[in-house]
């Protein structure tokens, strides 16, 4: 028995979720006295793959190849699958990313292995396996007790953080074949906004609603997320009207978050919307109206106009930062 | 072409989630189900795709008896025809499993999910799916063009989006953009009770896990307010006491 992470890079490098995942397999190879062994597919450099040791992977496993430069689940699902096998790993980790979503169901059933997705805590061990999970979109958790001899396990971002536990990474090369019929989803482009914070990794969020008008009133909304180095959000009516994009709207039937810090501004707080956020470790809400459900979830709440509160944070922001 | 597409009967988004049996059941009193909304995104594609006589849309559905409203509303949205594999979905691996065998037995183009369900938030069946099959699965779109042989796809990525073309069978699962979700008009809701819903048996699937309890989350504290003319002691408020900047 031992324990194999799934370690995602973009562009060649780690994000945070990795790291997070990292501790999270450690804690359990740990708890089961077995070893941690991390799979990196791409190109990754030698100076970062050492780096996982940090976080407790003793060796990592390197796929260099460049059919694997960018993502195809099918083909991935292969690798890791093969070097699970190989490893004698019957305990896979991943984060629960947008690539993660698409991966971690087909490991599972080439492993044929119980998968627990959007994992928010370590396994219970006592007499079984069972991981605690999101379920109803952040209205409630499911606690799903695995039976198979191998698990999947993908831990959503920002639920058991970064824990050092340095160990010596050795770093081997692995080169499984690859199927073509396992590469036909071709990946033609890759658009990214590199200056902006991923939402689903975000420790601190602004949020905003209806409430803002326009989407010509975001530049204060930006600004107070630039300062803060935050990810923006918005509630669902903002992007169907296309004020912002469909890949900032949370809730229910957006993403669902769980930063450390969630500002919703002029925001209401119907329960479609409270769904997805309501896991925020900190929420504030700031919006004109006293009655605003929010509230009701709110850790810090200003009742006033977004346009005459918000600027003074930004002030304020721009001198606590001196 | 022939384009399938599953459907999950799923709690109305305002439901208040409660269990029973000692929280290890979901409470279905009074709860109104509905089509997950993100279902409706794949099919209103799948749909528009194949408008003009150039395909079909098959609905399919794991569940018992009870869901079948759901399902016509499927048929009344626009779907062809329908079909009902008979079992209680026990989990993502079931209903995946129960999907591919039907799909296999039944040739399709395309299958298309919904992102995920909002009821166990699993983002597995699509991606199942396609591992069942041994077909590429795209997770997360937000674009999907098919002309019946090549499609070309937009996929949510962290901090932007990548386009991926496919020649040949795929499974995808839909977010929002992919499409605007239709409603159903009268034709559609009175064309619907007499459109085919075939009824299917569930094959057998060994159980990998289950869930064993809910629990719902601890309720927060009172608000603290902070008067708007001093809407800048927020910022001390969030750096010395709550301590997240
Ligand atoms: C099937 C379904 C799924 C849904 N999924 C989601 C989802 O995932 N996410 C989501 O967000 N919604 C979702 N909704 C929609 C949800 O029900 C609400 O309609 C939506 O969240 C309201 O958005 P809002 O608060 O921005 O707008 P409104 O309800 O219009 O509220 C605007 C708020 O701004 C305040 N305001 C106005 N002016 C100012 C000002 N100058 N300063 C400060 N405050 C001001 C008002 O007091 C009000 O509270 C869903 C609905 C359905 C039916």
């Amino acid at each position: 028995m031992s324990v194999l992470v799934y370690v995602e890079q973009v562009d060649g490098k780690f994000k945070k979720s990795v790291f997070e995942a990292v501790s999270y397999a450690k804690a359990i190879a740990d708890n089961q006295n077995t070893s941690l062994t991390a799979i990196s597919i791409g190109n990754v450099a030698e100076g970062d793959l050492k780096e996982l040791g940090k976080y407790g992977a003793a060796k990592v496993l390197n796929v260099a190849n460049d059919q694997l430069k960018t993502f195809v689940n099918q083909a991935y699902a292969a690798v890791i699958a093969e070097a699970a096998t190989k490893e004698g790993s019957n305990i896979v980790v991943l984060s629960n990313s947008f690539s993660g979503k698409g991966l971690s169901p087909r490991i599972a059933v080439k492993l044929k292995a119980g998968l627990v997705d959007g994992a928010v805590e370590l396994p219970n061990f006592d007499g079984g396996f069972s991981v605690k999970k999101t379920a109803f979109s952040g209205k409630a958790f499911a606690v799903t007790s695995l039976t198979s001899a191998n698990k999947v396990i993908a831990l959503n971002p920002n639920a058991f953080g970064v824990k050092e536990n340095p160990a010596e990474a050795v770093i081997e090369n692995f080169s499984p074949e690859v199927k073509a019929t396992d590469l036909t989803a071709i990946v033609k482009e890759i658009v990214r906004a590199t200056n902006k914070v991923s939402l689903p990794d975000a420790e601190l969020v602004v949020s905003a609603g209806r409430g803002l008008k326009g989407p010509e009133n975001w530049g204060m909304i930006e600004e107070l997320a630039d300062l803060l180095g935050a990810a923006t959000a918005c509630s669902k009516p903002v992007s169907d009207a296309d004020w912002r994009p469909h890949s900032e709207h949370v809730g229910q039937t957006g993403i669902a978050i769980s930063p450390n810090l969630y500002i919703a501004i002029g925001i209401s707080g119907a329960i479609q919307h409270l769904a997805g956020v309501s896991s925020s470790k900190v929420i504030v809400v700031i919006n004109k109206d006293p009655e605003a459900p929010f509230f009701k979830v709110a850790d810090y709440g200003i009742v006033g106009d977004a346009f005459e509160v918000v600027p003074k944070i930004i002030a304020a922001l721009k001198a606590h930062k001196g | 072409m022939k384009i399938l597409v599953c459907i999950s009967n799923v709690p109305d988004t305002t439901t208040k989630i409660t269990f029973t049996n000692d929280n290890t059941q979901f409470n279905t009193a009074g709860v109104q189900f509905i089509v997950n909304p993100y279902d409706e995104i794949a099919l209103s594609r799948a749909i528009e795709l194949c408008e003009g006589g150039k395909g079909t849309v098959t609905v399919i559905n794991v569940g018992e008896a009870a869901t079948e409203p759901t399902i016509r509303k499927a048929l009344a949205i626009g779907a062809d025809d329908a079909v009902r594999v008979n079992a209680t979905p026990r989990d993502a691996y079931f209903t995946a499993f129960q999907i591919a065998e039907y799909a296999k037995a039944n040739d399709f183009d395309a299958i298309l999910c919904g992102r995920e369900s909002i009821d166990y938030n699993g983002s597995q069946v699509a991606a199942m799916i396609g591992e069942f099959l041994d077909i590429p699965s795209i997770s997360i779109i937000k674009k999907l063009d098919f002309d019946g042989t090549t499609a070309t796809i937009e996929r949510e990525i962290e901090g932007g989006k990548e386009v991926v073309s496919v020649t040949g069978k795929f499974v995808a699962s839909c977010a929002e953009g992919t499409a605007e979700a239709k409603i159903p008009n009268m034709r559609g809701i009175m064309s619907a009770r007499t459109k085919p819903l075939t009824v299917v048996e569930a094959a057998a699937v060994e159980e990998l896990g289950k869930v064993t309890k809910f629990e719902t989350p601890a309720p927060r504290g009172a608000v603290r307010l902070v008067p708007a003319e001093s809407a800048e002691d927020l910022i001390g408020l969030l750096h010395s006491e709550a301590k997240v900047i």
